[in-house]
């Protein structure tokens, strides 16, 4: 027996191919956009995971670090250390900058931290840990930095000696690791106008610029120039312990906010990402129908075009359900070539968006799904239009 | 011919559904969760490292002088400047007098009528004496007359009481002239002193120094102890160092380290630990150490920043290992070892640490394992990993 599916695209193969490459791209189109969107939600959560942190403490009344400004003193890690069910605790800031490497900038997240604890990077792709406290920095590799690059922050110089890859910002910056006593000053202390400007505003005032006190004037601007406050202390529970508890323990009496992972990944994704996400979702959505549409059009038409050879089976006496077999099994065809080609051409694709673009295989397997069943949809069209035509088409009539 | 038509065509098929199929492979197999996870791994071995130490710090003079009056006052001048190498003693300022010239001149006239008064006091003694030497030859003429009877004795008494009145005009006129002499003494004692007080309205250079600071000028008021001008050795300059504490390990006074001035990063000066402070600072967690340079470089300004590296020890022998390996878990430190392909996380012990990034591991694994140094994303223990020369290149 032959198949009559397989005569019919040997007959036409170029265009069967073609149309299939085109299905293909479109589809893959649709997949990139549902990557799009996974890549956002996704690059909330990496923040979070690389961040290696279970509980969050922040200012009081603030939904910090990423979501709001949080600013708490630096010493709170050491009473937060005293807590039952805490492993670890560390300082942690976050800036969002640009940094700069020769004439060029980059738009960053700064990132300090103290080596060896929670927010640390996890893994490196090159290069080695920060060994110096001070003008050292790793930088994620979507930065562009290369290791031994001379970045500067500020009003200082860092040398890249490491690189790191998937840390980034929830709005997709890549991060810009740099030890926490920079950190603090690229984040508080001023430049240099601002800070002769406040000089000579505190000069200015006779209350405290007193000439019977000497050193008052002094001590003053010394005190104005300090700050020693960071964003975030990110802590480690003990394996076994309740972050939930730790979390009810820091608010009730440590007088700051903590936040544990669920908390904060609900900050992130419900409130932070959440009008970005919805806005790409909204446009994956019109995407899908309109791929289906255009899918279900396609075989139709091909059928279509078809419909004088169609006109010539049946007058010969082919059965109604081969003929329904031929197109069904050629819209299947055109839906598993379109599949493949956009599946692969989504995930070639994907590495050269600037914005992280995940492709999750259920994604890939629902896509598939849905492709077959709008073929099958749109073929038993197809197969309607072509059992219902008059055999006399064939001879013209 | 319409068989070759029909082969070519079928081979066509043929042949774009395998390039699609193959295309399609390669894809799955490269992403998603079935791509392995790319590594670069090293085989531990041992080696020597030498252990560094890295701080910031700025130059300081060791001995800074503030140099200002011991009274409140007002400033009459200032003779040097800012950046004016001075001697030891001298005069740098000078503070207003107001009426102590006046003062010690009204001492000196009452030191001159005080001489006078001691003159004047031992002339009057010179004739109370004299009268004495009258009185006592009368007093002795009549006592013998008056022994022959040949005056009455009222007139001999009348001679002795005239004798003992004047032995007591010389008693009062010693006393006197003891008197005015002490007077001199005083006023003599009193005008010293204004010329002490004198002298320290003189600011005058205490070493031999360069001038930092010129904090008032001529008509300004200071008070006590408020510096006019801020002296410095400029010999005794060092770089005070702050250090963090936890990789403090191993600092001893003496050990030699490399000064970078933030002005000439690129030319390292040499210096050495000369103190380590007892006290380090509890709010920064820092400590701070003192570094003295080998040769104090010209030009130095105080208050330059300056990075420090301290060589803390000499190749220290043992395994070592990249620290880009080494994983931080609440169990404490661990590395990947590739066994038998897989990736295992192994606890290991940790010892001492270089700034190029190496680490020394006293316990945990053995010469020739094989440990995951960089990977493209976090491992997970009997994981699919590929062996790679490395992931990221460093730029040529």
């Amino acid at each position: 027996m032959i198949s009559l599916a397989g005569r019919d695209i040997l007959h036409s193969w170029s265009k069967f191919v073609l149309t299939g490459i085109g299905l293909g791209l479109l589809i893959g189109v649709t997949l990139t956009m549902a990557g799009v969107y996974r890549g956002i939600v996704d690059d909330a959560k990496a923040l979070l995971n690389n961040s290696g942190a279970d509980l969050w403490v922040v200012q009081q009344d603030t939904q910090g670090p990423y979501a709001e400004s949080s600013s708490i003193h630096d010493d709170v890690y050491r009473s937060l250390l005293s807590l039952p069910g805490v492993a670890r605790a560390a300082n942690v800031t976050y800036l969002t900058m640009q940094v700069r490497l020769n004439n060029t900038d980059v738009r960053a997240m700064v990132v300090g931290f103290e080596p060896g604890q929670p927010g640390e990077p996890g893994y490196l792709i090159a290069g080695r840990h920060i060994t110096r406290n001070h003008y050292e920095a790793v930088a994620d590799v979507k930065t562009g930095f290369q290791i031994g690059d001379t970045i500067q922050i500020r009003r200082h110089d860092y040398r890249i000696v490491g690189l790191t890859q998937r840390m980034v910002s929830s709005g997709g910056d890549p991060m810009v690791f740099i030890p926490m006593k920079d950190a603090q000053e690229a984040q508080f202390l001023k430049d240099n106008d601002a800070i002769l400007n406040e000089r000579a505003r505190t000069a200015a005032n006779p209350s405290l610029n007193r000439p019977g006190v000497p050193g008052l004037l002094e001590a003053i601007q010394a005190s104005q120039n300090a700050n020693r406050n960071v964003n975030a202390v990110l802590i480690k529970v003990l394996p076994g312990s309740q972050p939930d508890m730790i979390a009810n323990e820091v608010r009730r009496w440590k007088h700051l906010q903590a936040f544990t992972r669920v908390q904060m990944e609900e900050i992130l994704v419900a409130k932070l990402i959440a009008t970005s996400a919805k806005q790409i979702a909204m446009f994956l959505v019109i995407l899908a129908v309109v791929s289906a549409a255009i899918v279900a059009f396609i075989i139709y038409t091909m059928t279509l075009g078809k419909i004088r050879e169609i006109a010539v089976l049946k007058l010969i006496g082919t059965r109604n359900r081969t003929i329904a077999g031929m197109i069904l099994q050629q819209a299947i065809g055109l839906g598993l070539i379109g599949f493949l080609v956009g599946k692969t051409a989504a995930t070639v694709w994907a590495p050269f968006f600037p914005k992280y673009v995940l492709l999750e295989p259920g994604d890939a397997v629902r896509g598939f799904v849905v492709v077959m069943v709008i073929c099958a949809l749109a073929s038993t069209l197809a197969i309607r239009a072509a059992l219902s035509v008059d055999p006399a088409t064939a001879i013209g009539g | 011919m319409k068989l070759n038509i029909f082969f070519s065509r079928k081979f066509g098929l043929a042949a774009f559904a395998t390039v699609l199929l193959i295309g399609f492979g390669f894809v799955v197999s490269r992403s998603g969760p079935l791509a392995p996870t790319k590594v670069s791994i090293t085989r531990v071995q041992s080696g020597s490292l030498s252990s560094s130490l890295f701080g910031i710090g700025t130059v300081e003079a060791r001995r800074t002088y503030f140099i200002g009056p011991t009274a409140a006052g007002r400033v009459k001048l200032v003779q040097v400047d800012v950046g004016e190498h001075v001697k030891s003693g001298q005069l740098l300022a000078e503070i207003e007098p107001v009426d102590l010239d006046e003062r010690i001149r009204s001492l000196d006239a009452a030191y001159a009528r005080a001489s006078s008064a001691v003159v004047a006091a031992e002339a009057q003694r010179r004739d109370l004496l004299a009268r004495q030497t009258v009185a006592n030859l009368n007093a002795k003429r009549y006592r013998d007359l008056g022994d022959k009877n040949f005056v009455s004795p009222s007139a001999v008494e009348s001679k002795q009481q005239e004798l003992a009145s004047a032995q007591a005009a010389v008693d009062a006129s010693d006393a006197n002239l003891q008197s005015a002499r002490m007077e001199v003494v005083r006023l003599k004692a009193d005008h010293e002193a204004l010329g002490q007080q004198r002298k320290n309205l003189r600011l005058v250079a205490s070493i031999d120094g360069v001038v930092t600071s010129r904090d008032a000028e001529a008509g300004s008021t200071v008070i006590a102890g408020q510096s006019v001008l801020k002296l410095m050795e400029p010999n005794s300059l060092w770089v005070k160092v702050r250090l963090d504490q936890g990789r403090s390990r191993g600092l001893a006074n003496g050990q030699a380290a490399s000064i970078a001035l933030r002005s000439n990063p690129g030319m390292p000066l040499t210096g050495k630990i000369v103190r380590i402070e007892p006290l380090s600072d509890s709010v920064t967690e820092e400590r701070i150490a003192l570094v003295a340079f080998d040769q104090i470089p010209v030009g130095l300004s105080i208050g330059e920043m300056a990075e420090v590296t301290v060589q803390t020890a000499a190749n220290q022998t043992g395994l070592t290992l990249p620290n880009a390996a080494i994983k931080q878990t609440p169990q404490g430190a661990g590395v990947w070892k590739l066994d038998d392909g897989k990736p295992v996380l192994v606890a290991i012990k940790l010892g001492a640490s270089s700034l190029d990034g190496l680490v020394q591991v006293l316990d945990g694994i053995s010469s020739g394992d094989e440990i995951i140094v960089h990977s493209e994303r976090e491992l997970s223990a009997g994981g699919r990993v590929k062996v790679v020369e490395k992931l990221a290149g460093t730029r040529q």
